[in-house]
């Protein structure tokens, strides 16, 4: 029999003060009872002598001093794995939602996990074909990265995730793949847009969804991201499975964890976020990677809203820190329709270089991306100029890049949320594009490559 | 040595912990924390009260649970076996652990710093019965094909030496025995322990001297570093910091390179693990990790051990040091180690100064750079050794008045500024020209034999950066009125700046030629940019048209000049007849 306590002294926001507590724990799982017998879920923050922090999940909504029975669990937060949860749909901390059965565990996991020690790491290089030009091309994404899209409000991500979601496979392999989805504070539309999406390609099969709403307690976000890694984590290194996840809104994570912050009464950093944000966010993001003699992987895709654009936010700042790169969505290129609306010339695979190339996607694909990068960015230089001084104004060369940026724009950029291009197809439309320079304009090609590749050449 | 007490956990928040019963105990020293024995170090006292920084995660710990003093402080295990070592924060060596717990860093995982079962060749360099004092170097291990381990006394110690032996020895057997002037006998083993908060001891200290070679013709030339020196190098994310460090960590010219990878990405120091092994320095064709010793303390693991890695990787630089070597240790990132500091101050809840560091801040980060340095090293044979420490900073939002910045600013003498525009248009290194700079410029002609090639040297440094300080201002009025309304000057002034960005600033790390660069190949390279400049100016005083010079096709050579070969470096000095040969074809055109 698990004791039990009736000495709550004070509640204030999320949090309540616990008297005369024998054996706790920091950071192990409480379970409250309220007077109408409803159970809710907190964590102990902070042990001192007998007095007990507890950070309650669901918030503390109608909870009181008297009536309220708390019963310590000790054990810290787990989540309940077994193969059956694929295809399955829970809520921010791991509980059936879906109306189905409770989960009969194989093993219950700590959801904060453990670092990953660096040496037994195993670097990622193996090329994910995501169908989206403008990542294969241009910002090819590996297995085992973690590649956040900074997007904001009214960008679609959530087209794009989905995208991601039904078409990121690894070429020439046919291997157990699994995505696992954590909604964080996003609407319920969001959500089941992603569902529906899954469902009709018969892709959530392979899904696990840990949903938290936006109307849902701000305090179980900060669980869902942990319980959906650890769920990851699960299939990846127990199952040998290939695992997308994708944690979507990581700025709501964020502002829940400023919410705790601020009722803890801490000391704010930059905008209110607590200092060990960047700590925090690590703990998320690190767990994605290779390990050296597993077959699984965790590859990861977070999204997050920056707020007004601003790239500077903590949030996308702290992330750019720590993830492998980041796809930037943009404003002027969605109101043009060209979709996925992707931000080329900001955005960045850090792990590229060991993605590509022969063997892996193809020889002049390193240089092929590294010309059409350098194309569009003076044609985009172009397209600014030409709004200042007229397209009258502009020279020879600047209106020939001017074109081609309109071009690539149009056929590279655009390609619609449906359609999935194989590399090779991208790599060929590249090729096509450029087609309409001199040779020795292509200064950052390899003569050889140009020779083999550029379509006048070829059959 | 104090005595072994136990005390009992009161209270648990975060990483840290307070416990009672204490007395006895001293600030710093170590400890271990509840039944999981995790590591924790002493953080404050108040009566026999004490604060604890635990090392690990303290999830499931809980007040009435015991706190074993060590009665030590903090410190490294110095000895044979740290070269090609990849440790933790705190000094554990990570293939050992993945070993022997497998891919996850378990709680509470003990396991010494230096391997214990090695054995190593001992050969002494004194006689028995002779004096030592402390520092003396009294034998050698061959610790890898690239690095000679002098065995020194410890610092604190001089007397008698006697039975000092030959032969293969682990770290903790005794190779000699010193008897002190009370007549106290000590074990001299080839292991000695040094607490890491606590700079090493040193003869004197001396001012910087000459420059540490990086390879890197942006640092070399225009923004050099000394033996000895410190340096930052601050800039927003994507700007390319960490492969300016991993470009000094594998081509600078030091003996030993200390790598200090601080709260950063897992999937970096994979990069350095893999990478390291397989590539040659170019000065003896051996693999560099053999020079090498990596420190790990990723963005994942637990904050305080982030913390301590700094001081972990600067007490094993300095010890390298004391043989008498050139040593550079880079940190990145030292922002991460400041956040560290910061988390756990709002802990001990300190009052805190700017943006929530502690006060402390500044005076910390002064202290840790204050290390580095050319010095005398203590004991006999008089020798000379020199640290370097090069530390990223990452500014939030790149914005560069942010305090560990500025505090870092305060304290080094070289600045390398990278700026995200220029990262944004693939310009490598993204280290800003104007707004960079270093106080070790006046050494720059130490580094060539030849005396004439030096002065050559300085002088062109400053005529090719007077050009791009030019540029900066010409850029201005370009942009107001267009390029075909400035002088004919002033528009091969501008192409000159442009040749020095594209074909000597930048630099791709990625190629095989390219990502090492000798400092008499950068005096060529930038020797013939500036050749071309002066015999371009020549032909527009001639009235040459700038657009024809500008189509030279010796130009394109001048582009490549930076992927010739090492060994080929005569063709550089080739390409400079052929620019006059062309420039005269101009002027008789006229």
């Amino acid at each position: 029999m698990l004791k039990e306590y009736k000495t709550v002294s004070s509640i204030s926001g999320p949090l309540m003060v616990v008297e005369s507590v024998d054996n706790a724990k920091y950071g192990e799982m409480v379970d409250i009872e309220m007077g109408n017998g409803i159970i809710r879920h907190g964590q102990i923050l902070q042990v001192d002598n007998d007095k007990v922090l507890v950070q309650v999940f669901e918030g503390t909504e109608g909870l009181d001093v008297e009536s309220s029975t708390i019963r310590l669990l000790s054990k810290p937060q787990q989540l309940a794995v077994s193969p059956d949860i694929l295809g399955r749909v829970f809520t921010g901390t791991g509980v059936p939602k879906d109306g189905g059965a409770e989960i009969i565990p194989e093993k219950r996991l700590n959801i904060n996990g453990n670092p990953i020690n660096p040496y037994s790491r195993d670097y990622p290089n193996e090329f994910i074909q995501t169908g989206i030009s403008t990542i294969d091309g241009l910002n090819p994404l590996v297995r085992g990265q973690k590649l956040p899209i900074f997007s904001g409000s009214g960008l679609p991500h959530d087209e794009i995730t989905a995208q991601l979601a039904r078409q990121a496979a690894v070429r020439g392999k046919d291997e157990q793949f699994a995505v696992v989805f954590a909604a964080m504070g996003i609407t319920f539309e969001s959500a089941q847009f992603f569902i529906n999406d899954l469902t009709e390609t018969g892709a959530i099969e392979r899904a696990v969804m840990f949903i938290n709403l936006a109307n849902d307690p701000a305090i179980e976000r900060i669980a869902t991201p942990r319980v959906a890694l650890t769920a990851a984590e699960y299939l990846a290194f127990s199952m040998d499975m290939q695992v997308l996840v994708v944690l979507n809104d990581m700025t709501n994570y964020c502002e829940a964890l400023r919410q705790i912050s601020a009722a803890r009464m801490e000391v704010p950093g930059r905008r209110g976020y607590p200092g060990y944000l960047y700590t925090d966010l690590a703990t998320i993001y690190e767990r994605a990677g290779r390990i050296k003699g597993k077959k699984g992987s965790i590859t990861m895709v977070p999204v997050l809203t920056m707020p007004e654009d601003d790239k500077t936010h903590p949030v996308p700042d702290l992330t750019g820190y720590i993830t492998e790169g980041q796809i930037i969505l943009s404003r002027s290129l969605h109101r043009k329709a060209i979709a996925p609306p992707v931000d080329v010339l900001p955005s960045l695979s850090r792990l590229k270089d060991k993605g590509i190339g022969e063997g892996k996607t193809r020889e002049d694909h390193a240089d092929l991306y590294n010309q059409l990068y350098a194309a569009y960015a003076k044609g985009k230089e172009s397209q600014e100029l030409a709004t200042i001084l007229g397209e009258a104004a502009l020279s020879e060369e600047d209106k020939k890049y001017m074109t081609f940026a309109n071009l690539f724009e149009d056929k590279y950029i655009s390609q619609g949320y449906y359609e999935n291009r194989s590399v090779e197809e991208t790599l060929d439309l590249g090729w096509e594009l450029l087609s309409m320079f001199e040779d020795s304009e292509l200064k950052r090609i390899d003569v050889e490559l140009i020779e083999k590749y550029m379509p006048k050449f070829r059959k | 040595m104090a005595e072994k007490r136990q005390g009992t956990i009161i209270k648990v928040a975060g990483p840290v912990v307070r416990a009672k019963g204490m007395g006895g105990a001293r600030m710093y020293d170590v400890v271990r924390v509840g039944q999981q024995n995790l590591i924790g170090e002493i953080v404050e006292l108040h009566g026999d009260t004490a604060n604890i920084q635990v090392y690990e995660d303290t999830v499931s710990i809980g007040p009435g649970e015991p706190v074993v003093n060590t009665g030590a402080p903090l410190s490294v295990e110095l000895g044979p076996g740290l070269i090609e070592s990849i440790y933790d924060g705190i000094q554990r060596p990570l293939d050992q652990l993945y070993k022997a717990q497998g891919e996850y860093i378990l709680r509470g995982s003990q396991l010494p710093g230096l391997n214990r079962e090695k054995k190593w060749q001992f050969n002494p360099i004194i006689e028995n019965s002779s004096e030592v004092t402390g520092g003396q170097i009294i034998g050698e291990v061959q610790e890898s094909t690239l690095l000679l381990h002098k065995i020194m006394i410890p610092a604190n110690l001089s007397g008698k030496i006697d039975g000092i032996k030959q032969g293969e020895f682990t770290v903790e057997e005794t190779v000699a025995v010193v008897t002190d002037k009370n007549g106290n006998s000590h074990d001299i083993k080839l292991m000695q322990k040094w607490p890491v908060r606590q700079g090493r001891t040193v003869q004197q200290r001396l001012a910087p001297n000459k420059l540490l070679q990086t390879g890197q013709r942006v640092i070399d030339t225009f923004f050099p570093i000394a033996k000895g020196g410190t340096a930052c190098v601050p800039g927003p994310f994507g700007t390319g910091k960490t492969v300016v460090q991993h470009q000094l960590a594998k081509w600078v010219d030091a003996d030993v390179v200390v790598y200090v990878g601080c709260g950063e990405r897992g999937n970096e120091m994979t990069d350095v693990l893999t990478e390291f092994p397989e590539l040659k320095d170019p000065r003896s064709g051996e693999p560099l990790m053999r020079r090498s010793v990596l420190i790990a303390n990723t963005s994942d693991m637990p904050v305080a051990a982030r913390e301590a890695s700094v001081y972990t990787g600067i007490t094993i630089a300095e010890y390298f040091r004391d043989m008498g070597y050139t040593v550079a240790m880079m940190a990145d990132s030292t922002s991460r180690w400041a956040e560290a500091m910061r988390e756990i101050s709002t802990r001990l809840e300190e009052m805190p100064a700017e943006e929530g560091y502690p006060a402390y801040l500044a005076a910390r980060i002064a202290s840790f750079y204050e290390r580095a340095g050319r010095v005398e090293c203590l004991g006999s044979p008089k020798r000379e050794g020199a640290l370097s420490i090069i530390g990223a900073v990452s500014p939030p939002g790149g914005d560069l008045s942010d305090s560990v910045v500025q505090a870092t600013l305060h304290v080094v003498k070289v600045f390398w500024s990278l700026m995200a525009n220029l990262a944004q248009q693939r310009h490598f290194p993204a280290i800003d020209w104007l707004t960079s700079y270093s106080f070790y410029k006046q050494y720059l002609s130490e580094s060539f034999e030849d005396k004439d090639k030096a002065n050559d040297m300085v002088n062109l440094t400053q005529q090719a950066m007077e050009l791009l300080e030019q540029e900066a201002q010409l850029a201005e009025i370009v942009r107001l009125v267009g390029s075909e309304s400035i002088g004919a000057k002033d528009r091969m002034t501008l192409e000159t700046t442009k040749s020095i960005r594209e074909d000597f600033l930048h630099q791709n790390a990625f190629h095989k030629v390219d990502t090492y660069t000798s400092i008499n190949k950068q005096y060529e390279i930038l020797k013939t940019i500036m050749h071309f400049h002066e015999k371009g100016l020549s032909a527009v005083t001639a009235d040459a048209d700038t657009k024809d010079i500008f189509k030279l096709s010796v130009r394109e050579e001048i582009a490549r000049s930076s992927y010739v070969p090492e060994e080929e470096i005569e063709k550089i000095v080739g390409i400079r007849n052929t620019i006059e040969e062309q420039i005269e074809t101009l002027k008789v055109g006229v």
